[in-house]
């Protein structure tokens, strides 16, 4: 009982030297009195036999410790390396190595032990609030880091979580502080904590310079500030300088939401335009099987899925290569599923010529013959394709706008395919035959081109693209056997909006139909926007059956 | 002519009617009702292998009432409408004692009308949202307070929760559950500003703007939480949107009541890492009834990197049950099961023991476990009691006065407390 009377005075003390500004400690002075040391060795040995429940009081104490060992502790606990031994309740630092055994050190004395098996140890459990209260307490150690992003971590956690001494702590090293976006950052905290606790001029000032941030808490504390002094109206009149600050606060609440509109809008668009590159990937390969050669390919979905599954086969072929494995799956995709539509195309629908129902029915039974392939060699489970760490995480423009990476790429990568096309079409030969035979099948025939070989080409060519369009849907979605039967029906769509044979069509249909979801789904929810589209092209396609963008002249029947 | 051919094929019928019929006498017949092919074989498959196993497993310890158990597998094809036809085959045509099947909500209530025309026995092994107690039903899956309002007692008591996202795919349980939180949300004193609900399609894989209004929903300042009912498939995309915009665990947890160790293991687990999930059985909980039965699935599966999960261990819990309640009653007739059932008790996978109640549903812990890299659970919560599964919710306003007792003398599955009248309708 005494000892840990002792210890929570030690605490107490500890938070008041660092009250006191006492910070450089964290980075040189290391006091390595045997008091201090016999201390966190008691500390430490609490960690394995405390319940989560009281772990927060634990993990305050052993910071108000201020030695690098905690900080290092930490650390590990944050990643799940923070393990003890089972025999003897020794906290260690565990490292898996290539054998899956587990590589022990010690984190009192950082020396190395042996190298065990996992069930000789057992890790020290952590939750959500505990991992929050962890980076909250390290944010202090790592407002000096060297790194810039983890400094302004820190100071964000600070700005949302405030305490006395992170504040204490920003004031003295705002000025110091070479970095501008750290800088601007640390002020930014500064001034919320002027707002909340600062006298009226020092109030009103603070207004002032925060109607220009967007963070989230900025807004936040001015709404209650706001909503405080509507509160006190109701007991006694406002003074002057309530009435002062509550005008300046409404003032710069306006302003924040007008900027925050725009950014809205801004991201709304986004989202549309992602969504629409996704569909126009999708799409855009059935523009050239059905609406060049009119085809109705009921298997176009399967393409994809074929693509996708490619992508798996690539990552499990090449586990070292994960953040390459996207650039080597789109060729491959492009391969399989091109060459399996070449296969199809000879097999099947070079047999079925000018009888679209039936195409549609072969198809439609090629695709549930896929699918069961797929199920039986890969299981019906779905498989786990990995994301490269260059396509997660999020560019942040602004504290309330951010372009996560992965659309970002994709969006650019459906527009190079989609001009790649159009070049193929236009300035190639074959591009040149296929316009040919698309027009006027007799009339190229007479003109020695091989109309066959031409359409088989075709064929390919559009399932080759919808195999590309699964290398990117499965960094998007999961990859099982049904991936193909979720895209089909919205390929359709796109085509039939566009108008059939021209890609340019299919371009702004699919962006206009992704933005046209977008922008409606924050109003009605998505179940009603999937609807209201719909509903929206039906209408459509009844007032003009050909599409936005009909062929016109000869060729067009 | 005729009628020596006439002869001849009623002697057939005659007479493979009467092996049929010696045939049945010889052994138990269990039904199994999951789909095989089409949206939910991802998840049934693994339930009809649990039920083949414990049926193995019995027939080597000598079978039940020294009869050996046949199972009768049927492939309902997750086509809500075939679940009737096939349990009507499995009862009329099959003549099963038991069956153990269905997992969507759907197809549990297509069947229940047959079930309680042939006076048949389902053991129903899913987390669902309630709001029903057939005599012919045994719901060994979690009814909402023993896995939903639990989770939100956590996320509210410990993670210090104050505003609301309520998350769900477009069906029955989401509605329903999401009524009853909503419901005890409001009762807890949180406002209505405070409780966000949101639903999309099934297999809904763009989740952009609906992340992005949860972002600034939860950056008012106050402390959030997702409750997702979203449906297995979709949940992927959603955490992965998560990840990519920047929302952690630490800042917006998500509890999930439909992701478990088997859909887990088709995920890229990096971007759930940390959120939670709320069930009655983890794989991760050390046991040794769970040692054992981990040990027999991957034998009986013949692959080391199955998972089990609570749907197994609630059709486990099921017929370890039904077993005992047969061998008390010494007859599989299903009255007498159906009686017997009732305050029968097995030990549950967890370490705990399991108890069939009079309304027809369990007694058991409710865990909450954090994702881990391995797509593992670990427990970091837990119920300090087993709980007993309510029917009828008390928090919504059209079940609150209702109970089910299938014990005598209510003999009833939604008895008015107030007006102390039965109507006979438990669906």
């Amino acid at each position: 009982m005494l000892r840990i009377f002792s210890a929570f005075i030690c605490c107490l003390l500890a938070w008041q030297s660092i009250a006191n500004g006492d910070v450089t400690l964290t980075k040189t002075s290391v006091s390595t009195s045997v008091s201090n040391d016999a201390e966190l060795a008691t500390l430490f040995k609490k960690l394995p036999v405390t319940k989560l429940s009281k772990m927060q009081l634990l993990i305050e104490q052993l910071s108000a410790t201020k030695t690098p060992q905690v900080k290092q502790a930490f650390n590990y606990l944050l990643n799940g390396e923070l393990y003890y031994i089972k025999a003897n309740k020794q906290v260690v630092h565990a490292q898996i190595n290539e054998d899956k055994k587990y590589a022990l050190t010690d984190v009192l004395t950082n020396t190395p032990l042996d190298v065990v098996a996992k069930s000789k140890i057992r890790k020290i459990k952590t939750n959500n609030r505990l991992r929050g209260s962890l980076r909250s307490l390290l944010a202090q150690f790592d407002l000096t880091d060297p790194n810039k992003e983890i400094r302004i971590a820190a100071v964000k956690q600070l700005l949302d979580k405030p305490n006395q001494t992170g504040i204490d702590t920003i004031t003295k090293l705002v000025k110091k502080e070479q970095d501008t976006d750290v800088r601007e950052l640390m002020q930014v905290t500064l001034l919320v904590e002027q707002l909340l606790n600062g006298e009226h001029e020092e109030k009103l000032a603070a207004v002032k310079q925060l109607k220009t941030s967007l963070e989230p808490s900025v807004l936040n504390e001015m709404t209650n500030q706001l909503s405080k002094i509507a509160k006190s109206t109701s007991s006694t009149p406002l003074s002057v300088e309530d009435k002062a600050l509550k005008v300046a606060l409404e003032k710069a609440i306006a302003d924040i939401d007008d900027r925050k509109g725009i950014f809205e809008f801004a991201e709304n668009l986004f989202f549309g335009v992602s969504l629409g590159s996704v569909l126009l990937l999708a799409a855009i390969g059935l523009a050239i099987t059905f609406g060049v050669m009119g085809v109705i390919n009921m298997a176009h979905g399967e393409m994809m899925m074929l693509g996708a599954y490619t992508t798996y086969v690539i990552q499990q072929a090449f586990p070292q290569y994960i953040e390459y494995s996207l650039l080597m799956a789109i060729p491959a995709a492009f391969l399989v599923s091109g060459l399996v539509g070449v296969g199809i195309e000879r097999g099947v629908i070079r047999h079925l010529k000018g009888r679209p129902l039936e195409t549609l029915l072969a198809t439609f039974g090629i695709s549930l013959i896929l699918q069961q392939l797929v199920r039986s060699i890969f299981s019906p489970l779905n498989r786990q394709v990995l994301t490269p760490e260059w396509m997660s995480g999020s560019w942040q423009i602004n504290p309330i706008f951010s372009l996560t990476f992965n659309r970002l790429y994709i969006i650019i990568f459906s527009l190079m395919v989609f001009v790649a096309l159009l070049m193929i079409l236009k300035k190639t030969s074959l591009g040149l035959h296929v316009r040919a035979v698309s027009q006027n099948r007799d009339m190229a025939r007479a003109l020695s081109i091989k109309s066959d070989w031409v359409d088989a080409i075709t064929f390919g060519l559009g399932s080759g693209i919808a195999g590309i369009a699964g290398v990117v849907l499965s960094q998007l979605t999961n990859v099982g056997p049904n991936l193909g039967q979720a895209y089909i029906i919205d390929s359709f769509l796109v085509v039939v909006f566009g108008g059939v044979g021209n890609l340019w069509g299919t371009l702004v249909a699919a962006m206009s139909l992704g933005a046209f979801n977008k922008f409606l789904e924050p109003v009605t929810g998505s179940v009603l926007a999937n609807i209201i589209v719909l509903v929206g092209l039906v209408l459509f396609i009844q007032k003009k059956p050909k599409g936005l963008f009909p062929q016109k002249g000869r060729s067009a029947d | 002519m005729k009628l020596k051919k006439l002869i001849i094929a009623s002697s057939i019928v005659a007479s493979s009617l009467v092996t049929s019929i010696t045939y049945a006498a010889d052994t138990i017949k269990v039904g199994v009702l999951h789909s095989l092919s089409g949206t939910m074989a991802i998840s049934e498959t693994t339930l009809k292998d649990t039920v083949l196993m414990m049926i193995d497993k019995q027939n080597k310890a000598g079978g039940i009432l020294g009869k050996q158990l046949e199972a009768v597998v049927v492939d309902p094809a997750s086509n809500w409408p075939l679940f009737a036809e096939k349990t009507r085959e499995l009862l009329a045509k099959e003549k099963v004692d038991v069956i153990f099947g269905c997992w969507t909500s759907v197809s549990r209530k297509s069947a229940l009308p047959v079930l309680e025309e042939l006076n048949g026995l389902l053991f129903y092994p899913v987390q669902y949202e309630g709001e029903e107690s057939s005599k012919n039903v045994f719901y060994t899956g979690a009814a909402p307070n023993q896995q939903a309002i639990p989770a939100i007692d956590y996320l509210m008591n410990d993670i210090g929760a104050k505003r609301w996202v309520l998350a769900g795919t477009d069906y029955v349980y989401p509605r329903t559950t999401n009524k009853v939180l909503k419901a005890y949300l409001k009762s807890k004193g949180v406002k209505d500003e405070d409780i966000m609900v949101n639903y999309t399609p099934f297999g809904h894989s763009d989740w952009q703007s609906i992340v992005a209004e949860v972002k600034k929903f939860g950056s008012a300042g106050k402390k959030t939480a997702v409750v997702s009912t979203i449906n297995g498939d979709a949940n992927i995309p959603f955490y992965k949107e998560l990840g990519n915009q920047g929302v952690s665990a630490e800042d917006i947890p998500v509890v999930a009541f439909s992701v478990g160790e088997e859909e887990l293991s088709g995920f890229d687990t990096k971007p759930l890492v940390g959120h939670l999930a709320a069930w009655n059985y983890f794989q991760s909980v050390e046991s040794d009834e769970n040692e054992t039965f981990i040990a027999d699935w991957k034998k009986y599966i013949g692959d080391d990197k199955r998972v089990t999960n609570d749907p197994m261990e609630a059709t486990y819990i099921g017929f370890k049950m039904w077993a005992k309640a047969v061998e008390k009653a010494g007859t599989t007739d299903v009255d007498a099961v159906e009686q017997a059932m009732i305050g029968v008790a097995v030990p549950n996978l967890t370490g705990g023991t399991a108890v069939m109640n009079a309304n027809h549903h369990l007694s058991k812990p409710v865990l909450i476990g954090e994702i881990q890299e391995d797509g593992q659970f670990e427990v970091v919560w837990e119920t300090p009691d087993t709980v007993i599964g309510d029917a009828w919710s008390d928090y919504l306003p059209s079940s609150k006065n209702l109970i089910s007792d299938w014990t005598a003398p209510v003999k009833c599955g939604n008895f008015d407390v107030k007006t102390a009248k039965c109507s006979g309708q438990n669906f």
